[in-house]
């Protein structure tokens, strides 16, 4: 591909050099750690001394026998799978609209900047920001009371499961609309003229033409958004009140009482859950090809 | 009727989704907009609205603290912090980014390897830091482990958007140059840099905003003063009165100065380009 003079006149030596920052930091800061995570998870706990080194699996089989960890993991799964649901309807149909039904590009451009601001702020901030809307006496309850349709305020709005939903859709959701986005963009928009012109309906276009075409970005958008609600813990933390759990949210407890091998342990499982659903969404879609495109 | 919508009277699929568009932006900045005006709550110290006898008292009370811990010295590590993760990100992913435009053994598992530091839980990544700083008899600290763990998940982004951005840099463009007599200087100079620019400060916001905000991965690499999210993090367990809302705000408006900057040079480059 890119034999070009350039490439001839800098040798391969130039490019390995170019890469090895990059790989350095990935090496210190992500593989090292990373392999000390797994080898932790084989290490003893002893309390007031911490880690002690060791090869036992009893760390895994005390998770594993715990039903508690079941419960988080049977939680973690039932937020993953709604806010992944939810934020793909939202994120699909507003890219759908930026880019098929804003016909300004400006404007598209936009508005597309409106969606992705948040992103660059604090997520913690944009969580808390829920209390003064959803709480006993937020602004949803004050306004239902004013206006007298419940004469209780509603007590399941905040620190509750639906909290936790709410803030991890209002977290998380541009992480679908941006690569959809990108997918969508990049659809010859004479395609679905020719669609239409071949008698396909107005759903029959969206379900035959844009989504197939978006499958990329939706890949990668549910990628981000799995890895996101699983890997979290202070969302599940402060908007369910200490109710429900998640399995981060579990290691978050064990490393509080410094049980690190535990924690270790379960973030190794963790981490395999995570990256076997990465395997399979890149088995779907080649991500690295679609971006060099 | 046309269900393609690029001509045309609008489908009434327009105004659906238009509706569905802007509930959605209500939904995204109106908690955010409630936190910054509750941060103007008055003695009344209330956490909800509605907002009586408007004051500034809150501030007063985040930056010369009696209770609130030591927001200050947060914004002293933070920024820093996030500059530098800023600077490391562009001159890395920006020199990676070149690197990948040809092909070399290792791509793929370099490739594939910062994908899966992006998608790491960063409690995993935090803890994995923290011990083999143990292990190396070191510290952790902001500037060693912290802006190590930053770097894993800016570089990545970083990484992203050069790949996109220099998947439009055709290569024939340079040999353009080369051919019309140009030095390789002067061809980084003409052609490269005017169609990478934009995209280095894309780079440059990521970075920034990244480390600025980020919490998982600073939990524990952090050592022993906190950054500005761990600091909020502790207000919210602690901290009862609308200084919480009040750090949110200054937080929130110093992210919006530095994205205003970025997508303001970055609009200044096109125009003055077109």
């Amino acid at each position: 591909m890119a034999s070009t003079s350039n490439s001839s006149k800098s040798p391969l030596l130039m490019t390995y050099l170019q890469v090895t920052p990059l790989t350095v930091v990935l090496v210190f800061f992500f593989l090292i750690p990373v392999a000390l995570v797994v080898a932790v998870s084989f290490f003893r706990y002893q309390m007031l001394v911490g880690l002690v080194p060791d090869f036992t699996f009893k760390n895994y089989y005390d998770l594993l026998s715990n039903p508690t960890t079941w419960t988080l993991y049977l939680s973690t799964l039932k937020f993953t799978l709604i806010v992944l649901a939810i934020t793909f309807v939202l994120g699909f149909w507003i890219a759908y609209f930026l880019v098929f039904h804003v016909r300004n590009l400006l404007v598209a451009i936009g508005l597309f900047l409106v969606c992705t601001v948040p992103f660059w702020t604090s997520n913690i901030i944009r969580m808390i920001s829920w209390r003064p809307v959803l709480g006993k006496e937020g602004l949803i309850n004050s306004a239902l009371l004013k206006i007298g349709a419940i004469d209780q305020p509603i007590e399941w709005l905040l620190y509750s499961d639906f909290s936790v939903v709410v803030a991890y859709v209002h977290l998380f959701t541009l992480f679908m609309i941006v690569p959809i986005f990108n997918s969508m963009a990049r659809i010859d928009k004479s395609l679905l003229e020719a669609a239409v012109d071949a008698g396909a309906t107005r759903w029959g276009v969206v379900w035959n033409v844009v989504l197939p075409l978006s499958k990329t970005g939706i890949a990668l958008g549910a990628l981000f958004v799995v890895t996101l609600v699983m890997g979290d813990f202070f969302v599940v933390t402060v908007m369910s009140g200490g109710l429900s759990g998640s399995v981060t949210s579990g290691i978050f407890n064990d490393l509080q009482f410094l049980n690190y091998p535990r924690a270790a342990a379960n973030a190794v499982i963790l981490l395999i859950i995570v990256l076997l659903i990465a395997a399979a969404i890149f088995r779907l879609v080649d991500v690295r090809k679609e971006l060099v495109r | 009727m046309s269900a393609s919508p690029s001509y045309g009277s609008r489908p009434w699929t327009f105004y659906v989704l238009a509706t569905l568009f802007a509930l959605f932006v209500i939904f995204l900045y109106g908690p955010m907009i409630g936190v910054l005006i509750l941060s103007f709550q008055g003695p009344s110290a209330s956490l909800v609205f509605p907002l009586r006898e408007p004051s500034v008292m809150w501030f007063d009370e985040l930056f010369n603290p009696r209770r609130t811990g030591d927001v200050v010295g947060a914004f002293y590590r933070s920024l820093p912090l996030a500059a530098f993760v800023m600077v490391l990100t562009v001159l890395i992913s920006v020199t990676a980014g070149f690197a990948f435009r040809r092909r070399f053994k290792g791509a793929t598992a370099i490739f594939y390897t910062a994908i899966a530091s992006l998608i790491v839980p960063g409690l995993v990544l935090s803890i994995g830091i923290l011990v083999t700083f143990r292990y190396l008899g070191l510290t952790a600290n902001w500037y060693t482990s912290g802006l190590g763990a930053h770097l894993s998940w800016a570089l990545p982004f970083g990484l992203l958007i050069m790949f996109a951005v220099l998947g439009r840099l055709n290569p024939s463009y340079e040999e353009a140059a080369y051919d019309l007599g140009a030095t390789k200087w002067k061809t980084v100079k003409e052609v490269v840099v005017p169609i990478v620019f934009p995209g280095m400060i894309a780079v440059a916001l990521f970075g920034f905003t990244l480390s600025y905000d980020e919490f998982p991965r600073s939990w524990l690499t952090i050592g022993s003063k906190n950054s500005l999210p761990l600091e909020i993090w502790t207000m919210t367990t602690n901290v009862t009165s609308p200084a919480l809302y009040a750090l949110g705000t200054v937080t929130t408006v110093v992210s919006f100065i530095v994205i205003a900057i970025a997508l303001s040079s970055i609009f200044l480059i096109q125009r003055k380009r077109s």
